[in-house]
């Protein structure tokens, strides 16, 4: 290991003067020669540098691209692949990136992406001992429950489609669970059970309350995100805590499943008292297998940490529209984790291509751009693992200054909310909303619905409506519920037409629950997951479906496999619904009342009737009693009254 | 007896220096000690020229830290636990063996104006959430049963470490409780509550499965006092914050937070405790003196009757620290077990080796042509009906329209 990295340096010097005599040759232009002077880690920062001085080398543009826009570099890269080849690639990969995203509200989108790739077998048999960057705590966890892919979210607040867009990667308020597991697991439920306890302590949350009542195993919501032919749904289980709180407790353990802790690179901006300081904090945990390389024959495990947070323009910009990484989680950032192989910020900069919507410094001259929801974003890229992005004060603080509040956001094509409609305490009704906003063309989604037992649908009342005529479901899944054992379980695959709102309606009746079923705070009512809506929503660019090609971690979560649409999740509201409360005193009031009664009323009568009554004798007098000895001594029977 | 005694004993040294007690046991078949026999040995070992070490006689420490109400005006219970727990977390106890139960969430509360941050002073002085705090049993999960399941280790199967209290014969425990009660009993989550019999019990049924060395209980609550009054195992000091038909009371209004940041006890207590160090010589003594009647307007109780060793000699560190004797060695020892590598399997693949792929994330024709569930076998509807008519066409055969009289 140590004889790898010692001549690591070496290659890449190699490398980087070898391509800068091509361009040299090629262009016949001098080359500032502080270029090969930076200290280089990986061929991927080599080849940014390669473009960078391709750019410089041009001499007309100011900004310059990286990643594959560069034609020069892919061929430098071309010309390369002998010298790259033997160099012994290390087993496990660290990547982290921030992305931050100006939100048209004034509000400001931050979302962190940390991702340890790793070149293992969990599976057969195989015992992995031997951990360097991937957590121990999760490997041991797929490797003992044979988890094929595992989705953990839990997140604080309420995602606002409308005003944001679409996150880059969506999560129900509270916590969220869905498992894929191996086909060789032979009870899949009691597997299920063991893992949420288990992963309720590493997570230090309620994962426990996870049981058959909010567990469901969905027909065709959730299908592999990570590859894999099995689609068979019985090795799949899904459930949501909705009332799931969020806090310090469930980010310290995150934090220390990553490499570097908080210690060092972007997680040192990790502080609870900010992260929870805002309108949206959501973390998630992704596991699952992906291809290792184009040719995707054999597989790597990829775990994805992923944080988001939309930070509050009113919190804490005191209403001036300027924003700092330090106002953000008052912390600047001094290098990048030593472990990770790149580490990079992504400012969003896609509405203001000329810096008159904001400002950025300190200014960068790299750009990238990416596909990503189906729309092509430029972003300014800051990579950590140069030094010279530190600046002569050795710490980036990255400051975006509002110029004007005008600009209009591109309204997200689609979106839903929910609400419960009805009066009283005994029906209701619930009412979700899609809205297809694309002007002319339509897309399917597929709704999913788990609501809890002691809500009873009344499946016939189900209506599906869009432009006010009936909208009838391609596919429709139903499981009923059953009380106490299981919830119900709605999945419809409706067609949303162009430019309209499809509203789907369904009445139900509140179940009375026993006494002991009552939460200690039953008058707060109980809360019904969010509905799931997954939809292939057209693109306005042709997305890439090369799964294979390097992209920035933020645009490759979910695989794409059409050019023409891209996969979206949107979560509902949760709801809140009110159940009809007994009074808990009355048990006692009744029993006081009983007791009560019985003593007075009939404890009384009882007494009456079973004794008997004797006329008692007053008893004599002293004097009378001395009498009356004497009286009997003396040989007189009885005694004076 | 005695003979093998003083054998096991020296035995017994050795394994302790090495930290690994439980071993010890195992070699005796069960039954064979006796707490007697036990004791005795302690007594000769703190004859000995290292019964310094065992002075305490106890080598880990647990705490047990729980808050049982409900609702943000009870925010100064979470504080007074989580004051509890900053104290013993700074004296050396780690986060594996604390068992933090609070009962709410006031530290990312909607209506806490500063979210992720519990304080216990005034001001915003003190952070006592800090930023790095392990929440084990939270919200709905802390009630009567599972406190009880924790003390007592009657935990299901697949129950996490975090959750657990894994202590042994050798812990020294610390119990804190802090809520509303009343005179015999603390309410859990505004919706139960357990009883000073129940709670004594527990404690008995800990003792008899050894999961103690000595345990120290402390209550910050009104009438604290009638909580430890039916305890009757061995071992155990007990503190209250109030005396029966007292209430215990709250300290520190905050305005910008809008309620009471803390209980008087607790406040004073982690005064106190602020100023302990790992190496402070502080005793139970001191312990019993915080808050007089003067500052605590309750008179805080104390109970010692059960306890074996004399207060004064009990160092604070022994329950709220987790202080570790250490013996450094001069001797050289060799680490040099070659580890060997474990040697990389030849990647058997190249058979099974198949061109793997993402999966459509919503494959619609897939989804519309998916086969319904196959339904369990039925009749057809005709052969019911046909079945039906041969019933009723044998039965008139036979009887008759004259005969249904007799039927009806």
């Amino acid at each position: 290991m140590a004889a790898h990295r010692c001549c690591f340096p070496v290659w890449l010097f190699i490398l980087c003067s070898f391509s800068l005599f091509i361009i040299a040759g090629s262009q016949e232009t001098t080359v500032a020669p502080e270029q090969h002077a930076s200290v280089l880690d990986n061929p991927q920062t080599a080849a940014e540098t390669a473009e960078q001085t391709a750019g410089e080398s041009g001499g007309v543009e100011e900004r310059r691209w990286e990643g594959t826009e560069v034609r020069d570099a892919a061929a430098q890269k071309q010309a390369e692949p002998a010298v790259l080849q033997p160099t012994p690639q290390p087993k496990d990969d660290f990547q982290e990136e921030l992305v931050v995203r100006p939100l048209h509200s004034g509000d400001i989108y931050a979302s962190f992406q940390f991702r340890t790739l790793w070149e293992t077998d969990f599976m057969r048999g195989n015992k992995v001992s031997h951990y360097r960057l991937f957590p121990k705590s999760l490997g041991q966890v797929i490797s003992k429950f044979s988890v094929r892919e595992l989705h953990i979210s839990f997140t604080q607040g309420y995602w606002r489609t409308m005003q944001w867009g679409q996150p880059y990667l969506p999560s129900p308020p509270g916590a969220e669970l869905w498992v894929w597991f191996q086909d060789s697991v032979t009870d899949v439920d009691a597997t299920w059970k063991e893992l949420t306890n288990v992963l309720s302590g590493i997570f230090c949350a309620s994962l426990n309350f996870i049981d058959s009542t909010n567990t469901v195993q969905p027909s065709a919501s959730f299908k592999p995100l990570g590859i894999g032919n099995v689609t068979d749904h019985r090795f799949l289980r899904y459930a949501t805590l909705p009332r799931e709180i969020v806090c310090t407790e469930n980010l310290t353990p995150w934090k220390k499943l990553l490499p570097c802790g908080s210690k060092a690179g972007l997680a040192v901006l990790l502080k609870s008292e900010k992260l929870f300081h805002s309108s949206f904090h959501s973390q998630a945990v992704h596991i699952r297998p992906v291809c290792q390389d184009w040719q995707c024959k054999t597989t790597s495990w990829e775990l994805r940490q992923t944080l988001n947070v939309v930070f509050d323009l009113h919190n804490s910009g005191q209403g001036k529209r300027e924003w700092s990484l330090f106002k953000m989680f008052s912390r600047t950032l001094t290098e990048a984790c030593p472990l990770a192989s790149s580490s990079k910020i992504y400012i969003d900069i896609t509405d203001n291509p000329e810096g008159e919507q904001f400002e950025l410094s300190p200014a960068t001259s790299l750009l990238s751009q990416a596909m990503v929801l189906g729309d092509r974003r430029t972003f300014s890229v800051y990579d950590l693992t140069q030094q010279d992005t530190f600046g002569s004060v050795r710490s980036l603080n990255l400051l975006i200054r509002w110029k004007s509040t005008e600009g209009d956001m591109l309204r997200p094509l689609l979106h839903a909310e929910r609400y419960v409609a009805g009066y009283g305490l005994q029906t209701g009704e619930i009412h979700t909303l899609m809205y297809n906003h694309h002007p002319y063309r339509s897309f399917p989604v597929l709704l999913l619905d788990s609501v809890p037992w002691y809500l009873r649908l009344y499946i016939h009342t189900l209506t599906v409506t869009s432009k006010g005529k009936d909208n009838k479901p391609s596919y429709i899944h139903y499981q009923p519920s059953k009380d106490r054992v299981r919830p119900h379980l709605l999945e419809m695959l409706v067609q949303l037409p162009p430019n309209s709102v499809t509203e789907v309606t369904v009445q139900f009746e509140r179940a009375l629950l026993k006494w002991t079923e009552y939460t200690p705070d039953p008058n707060h009512g109980f809360y019904v997951g969010s509905s799931v809506i997954s939809s292939l929503v057209p693109s306005t660019v042709a997305m890439d479906t090369n799964s294979t090609r390097e992209r920035p971690l933020f645009s490759s979560f979910f695989p794409c496999k059409e050019e023409s649409s891209y996969f979206v999740r949107v979560y509902t509201e949760p709801l809140l619904v009110n159940l009809p409360t007994p009074d808990f005193s009355m048990p006692y009031n009744v029993i006081c009342l009983t007791c009560t009664v019985v003593a007075v009323g009939y404890g009384s009568l009882y007494n009456l009737l079973t004794r008997s009554f004797q006329i008692e004798e007053p008893s004599p007098g002293l004097a009378k009693r001395i009498a009356n000895v004497i009286r009997k001594m003396r040989g007189f029977p009885g005694t004076m009254g | 007896q005695e003979f093998s005694c003083q054998i096991w004993g020296i035995f017994f040294l050795k394994k302790t220096f090495k930290g690994n007690l439980r071993n010890y046991w195992n070699f005796l078949p069960e039954g064979f000690i006796n707490t007697q026999l036990f004791t005795r040995f302690l007594s000769r070992i703190s004859q000995d020229s290292a019964g310094q070490f065992f002075s305490s006689g106890h080598t880990n420490n647990w705490a047990v830290l729980v808050c049982t109400s409900r609702f943000w005006f009870n925010y100064r219970h979470v504080a007074n636990t989580l004051s509890v727990y900053r104290s013993v977390k700074r004296l050396g106890i780690p986060d594996s063996h604390i068992v933090l139960m609070l009962a709410d969430d006031m530290a990312c509360n909607h209506r806490n104006p500063k979210p992720a941050t519990v304080f216990s002073h005034k001001n915003m002085e003190l952070n006592v959430y800090g930023d790095d705090v392990e929440v084990d049993y939270r919200g709905y999960e802390v009630t009567v049963e599972n406190f009880l399941r924790v003390l007592t280790g009657r935990l299901p199967p697949s129950t996490p470490r975090s959750k657990r209290l894994l202590s042994d014969d050798r812990s020294n425990i610390l119990i804190y409780l802090t809520g509303h009660g009343g005179n015999g009993f603390l309410k859990f989550q505004d919706s139960e509550e357990i009883s000073n019999v129940e709670l004594a019990d527990a404690f008995e049924q800990m003792w008899q499965k050894r999961r103690y060395n000595e345990l120290l209980f402390i209550i910050d609550t009104c009438q604290g006092a009638s909580m430890y009054e039916r305890f009757y195992s061995p071992n155990l000091m007990a503190l209250a914050s109030s005396q029966v038909g007292e209430d215990s009371l709250s300290h520190q209004p905050d305005l910008a937070i809008g309620v009471h940041l803390m209980d008087r006890y607790t406040f004073y207590l982690l005064e106190f405790l602020e100023d302990i160090h790992p190496a402070s010589k502080a005793n139970m003594n001191d312990l019993f003196k915080v808050c007089p009647k003067s500052q605590c307007v309750s008179t805080p109780g104390h109970r010692t009757d059960l306890f074996l060793r004399d207060p004064g000699s009990v160092l604070i560190t022994d329950f709220f620290g987790s202080v570790r004797k250490v013996e450094i060695t001069t001797e050289a020892i060799d680490l040099t077990d070659p580890i060997k590598e474990v040697e990389e399997r030849p990647a058997n693949g190249d058979v099974h080796k198949e061109m793997h792929s993402y999966v459509d994330q919503l494959p619609v024709s897939e989804i519309i042509h998916q086969k319904p569930k196959q339904k369990d076998w039925h009749p057809p509807d005709g052969f019911i009906l046909g079945l039906w008519t041969l019933i009723l066409l044998v039965f008139f055969q036979t009887y008759g329209v004259k005969h249904l009289r007799h039927i009806f």
